[in-house]
C-alpha cells in the first residue's frame, strides 16, 4: 500500500524539473539524503540515474540503458530496505490503449533486466502510465525522446 | 448529484383536420446519402406558451430543437426575423402561403403549458409546407420542468425521423473524461452530459487518473479504468447513484480497455501480465474471467459486434498495430486492416455494418470507417491527434477526441457525420477526451 501511495504521489508531483525527483523527498518515509551519500535515494536518482529511455515503439534496452540498470541493480541489492515500482511511459504518438500496453512492455523490460542481475522480483512492481504522464510537453522528438521512458521509483519497505 | 430521473410520457394528440391538402408528388423527405449537400430549409417559431408559468420554455424548447436539427448539417433554419406569419396559437390554422414565401419546406409548431401537477406539457406538429399538410400526427410530451431539454430533444428526434426515415439520436448522453491542468500534470475526472454538451455533471473526483469510460448497452452503467489503487484497474459505475466497484483483478497485473458485450453482463478487456497484454472476458456478476487471446503481441481495444458473436480488436502481432476480428469466445482471428499506417481503437457500429477506427499515418491521425471485411476504408478526419471514436445511437455520427499540438495542447470532443461532412466541436467547459455515446434514452 505504501509503495503504491508513494508511486502515485511521486507521479503527480513529478513536475517539469530536468533532474526529476521521482521520489517525494519531503515525505515522512525517511527518503532524504544527498547525491553524495551512496545509500540515499537521491544518489539512486541522480548519480546512478532512475530512468532509461527507449526508441520509438520499442521496449528493448540500449547499451546505455543497461549500464544505468546495472547501477540500479547493484544499489537495490545493497539497499534492501527499499522496494521499487517501475513506471513505463510512452510519448503521445499513439492511441491511449496501445501506449498503455507499450509502457507495460518497457517497464517489464526493466524488471526482467534487474531481476537477471539478481534483484528479487518480489521487491519490484510494474505500472504503465502510457501517454498519461509526459515529462516534457512539446510535440516534437526532443520531448518525445525523454517521454519514452521507464522510471524506477524506490520507496522504503514499510516496517510493521 | 444526479437529477436525470425523468419519465417522459408520450401520447398522441388528436386535433382538428389538417388544412386543405395540395397535390404533390411524394412526401417531404430528405435522403441521407453521399449526395446530400444542400440542407433542407425549415422554420421552428417559438412554441406558444399558454400561461405565464410556461414562461420561457416555449422559446427555449424551440431553440434546442433548432440546434439539434441544424447541428446535423442536413437542415437549415430560416431565422425568426425572416418569418412573415406569426404563430400565436398552437391550434390556429397554418398560413402555408407565408411559409412558402420564405421557402420554409418544413414547419414545426408547438405549444407549451405547465399542468396542475407542475409538469411541463409540450405539444408539437410538423408540416410539409409545399404540400400544405401535416406530416405524421401531432405529439404531446409530458415531463418535469427540469427535464425541458430532454423534451426538446424528443421533439427534434421525432422531426428528424419523420424527415429522414432514420432512427434518431438527440435524446442521448455522453460520458467522457473532463481534463484540467497542464499537460504534464493533467487532472482527469469522469463526467456525463447531454450529447450536445448541456447538463454536465461529474462522476468522480480528480484524485486518480481515469480513462476511457464506456456505457453499458442500456446506459445504466459505465465501465472505466482508474489508477485509484496505484495500478490501472477496471471499475463499474452505476450512473444513477454514481456508486462504483472495482472488478476482480490479480495483484501484479494491469487491466484496462474494458467494453460491455451486448448482453450487459460480459466485459471484454485487456489484461497485462509480465509485460504482455492479451484479451480476456469476464462475467461481471460472478467475476469469473476467461482468456481470449494468447500471444506475445499487444492485444487491446476490443469491441463487440452488435449481435455479440464477434469481437474486433487491435493487435501488433504483424509488427504494427492492425485490426482483427475473432469469434466472441476467442479463436482464430482475421486481419481486416491492410492500408498504409497503424490502426487502433476499432468500434463496431450499432448497425453492424461498419467499424470506426483511429489511424496513424505519415505523422497524422485520422478517424475512419471501413466495412467489417476491411473494404471501403474511408478517412473522415485528419489532425495532429484524433482518436477514440464512439458511435451515435443510430450509427450516423461519430464523436471522438481531438488533441492539439504542443506544450499548450488541449483535448476536445468533436463529431463528424459518417459521410465525412459536418465536423463540429462539442462544447465543453473543460478539456475533454474519451467520449462514449449512450444509447437513445427511453
Amino acid at each position: 500500500m505504501l509503495v503504491a501511495g508513494l508511486a502515485l504521489g511521486a507521479c503527480s508531483s513529478a513536475g517539469r524539473f530536468d533532474d526529476t525527483n521521482a521520489v517525494d523527498l519531503n515525505s515522512a518515509a525517511g527518503m532524504a539524503g544527498t547525491a553524495q551519500d551512496p545509500a540515499s535515494p537521491m544518489y539512486f536518482q541522480q548519480t546512478i540515474g532512475d530512468r532509461v529511455l527507449f526508441a520509438v515503439d520499442q521496449s528493448t534496452l540500449s547499451p546505455t540503458a543497461m549500464a544505468t540498470l546495472d547501477g540500479q541493480a547493484q544499489w537495490l541489492m545493497t539497499n534492501v530496505e527499499y522496494n521499487a515500482v517501475i513506471e513505463g511511459h510512452a510519448d503521445e504518438q499513439g492511441t491511449r490503449e496501445y501506449n498503455l500496453a507499450l509502457g507495460a512492455r518497457r517497464a517489464n523490460s526493466v524488471l526482467e533486466y534487474l531481476s537477471s542481475k539478481g534483484v528479487s522480483p518480489a521487491r519490484m512492481k510494474v505500472v504503465s502510465y502510457g501517454k498519461e504522464r509526459p515529462l516534457e510537453i512539446c510535440s516534437d522528438e526532443s520531448c518525445y525522446a525523454k517521454n519514452r521512458r521507464a522510471v524506477t521509483v524506490i520507496s522504503a519497505v514499510p516496517t510493521s | 448529484m444526479m437529477k436525470h430521473v425523468l419519465s417522459l410520457l408520450v401520447a398522441l394528440v388528436i386535433l382538428g383536420l389538417p388544412a386543405a391538402a395540395q397535390e404533390r408528388s411524394g412526401p417531404l423527405r430528405i435522403e441521407i446519402t453521399e449526395g446530400v449537400i444542400e440542407p433542407l430549409p425549415y422554420a421552428v417559431p417559438d412554441f406558444v406558451a399558454d400561461s405565464a408559468a410556461a414562461g420561457d420554455f416555449g422559446r427555449n424548447i424551440a431553440r434546442v430543437v433548432a440546434s439539434d436539427l441544424s447541428g446535423t448539417g442536413l437542415f437549415r433554419e430560416i431565422p425568426a426575423d425572416a418569418h412573415i406569419a406569426r404563430v400565436t396559437s398552437f391550434s390556429s390554422p397554418v398560413q402555408f402561403a407565408d411559409w412558402k414565401a420564405i421557402n420554409a419546406q418544413a414547419l414545426i409548431t408547438g405549444g407549451v403549458s405547465v399542468d396542475d401537477a407542475g409538469k411541463l406539457v409540450v405539444r408539437f406538429r410538423l408540416y410539409d409546407v409545399f404540400a400544405g399538410q401535416e406530416m405524421g400526427q401531432g405529439l404531446q410530451l409530458v415531463g418535469t420542468t427540469d427535464g425541458w431539454r430532454r423534451i426538446a430533444h424528443k421533439v427534434a428526434d421525432q422531426v428528424y425521423t419523420r424527415l429522414t426515415g432514420e432512427s434518431p439520436y438527440f435524446d442521448s448522453r455522453v460520458v467522457f473524461v473532463a481534463e484540467t491542468g497542464p499537460k504534464d500534470a493533467r487532472q482527469k475526472r469522469l463526467a456525463i452530459m447531454d450529447y450536445d454538451g448541456a447538463n454536465v455533471s461529474y462522476l468522480t473526483d480528480a484524485a486518480s487518473i481515469v480513462l476511457a469510460p464506456r456505457f453499458s448497452p442500456t446506459g445504466d452503467r459505465v465501465l472505466y479504468t482508474s489508477y485509484e489503487s496505484g495500478f490501472p484497474r477496471i471499475y463499474v459505475l452505476d450512473v444513477a447513484s454514481a456508486g462504483r466497484r472495482v472488478l476482480q483483478s490479480q495483484d501484479g497485473t494491469m487491466s484496462f480497455a474494458p467494453r460491455f458485450a451486448p448482453d450487459g453482463r460480459t466485459v471484454v478487456y485487456s489484461l497485462t501480465s509480465g509485460g504482455n497484454t492479451d484479451l480476456y472476458a469476464m462475467d461481471i456478476g460472478s467475476g469469473q474471467s476467461r482468456r481470449l487471446t494468447r500471444a506475445p503481441s499487444i492485444e487491446t481495444a476490443p469491441s463487440f459486434s452488435p449481435d455479440g458473436s464477434r469481437i474486433v480488436f487491435e493487435s501488433d502481432r504483424s509488427g504494427t498495430p492492425q485490426l482483427y476480428i475473432m469469434p466472441a469466445g476467442g479463436g482464430e482471428a482475421q486481419r481486416i486492416s491492410f492500408g498504409q499506417g497503424r490502426y487502433g481503437t476499432p468500434v463496431w457500429s450499432p448497425r453492424g455494418d461498419l467499424i470506426a477506427f483511429t489511424k496513424q499515418s505519415k505523422g497524422r491521425f485520422h478517424i475512419g470507417v471501413m466495412r467489417t471485411d476491411g473494404s471501403e476504408e474511408r478517412l473522415l478526419t485528419a489532425s495532429f491527434l484524433d482518436e477514440g471514436p464512439t458511435w451515435s445511437p443510430n450509427g450516423r455520427v461519430i464523436m471522438f477526441t481531438r488533441e492539439t499540438q504542443g506544450a499548450q495542447g488541449r483535448a476536445s470532443l468533436y463529431s463528424v457525420d459518417i459521410t465525412g461532412r459536418n465536423l463540429r466541436q462539442v462544447p465543453t467547459e473543460t478539456g475533454a477526451s474519451d467520449p462514449s455515446w449512450s444509447p437513445l434514452q427511453k
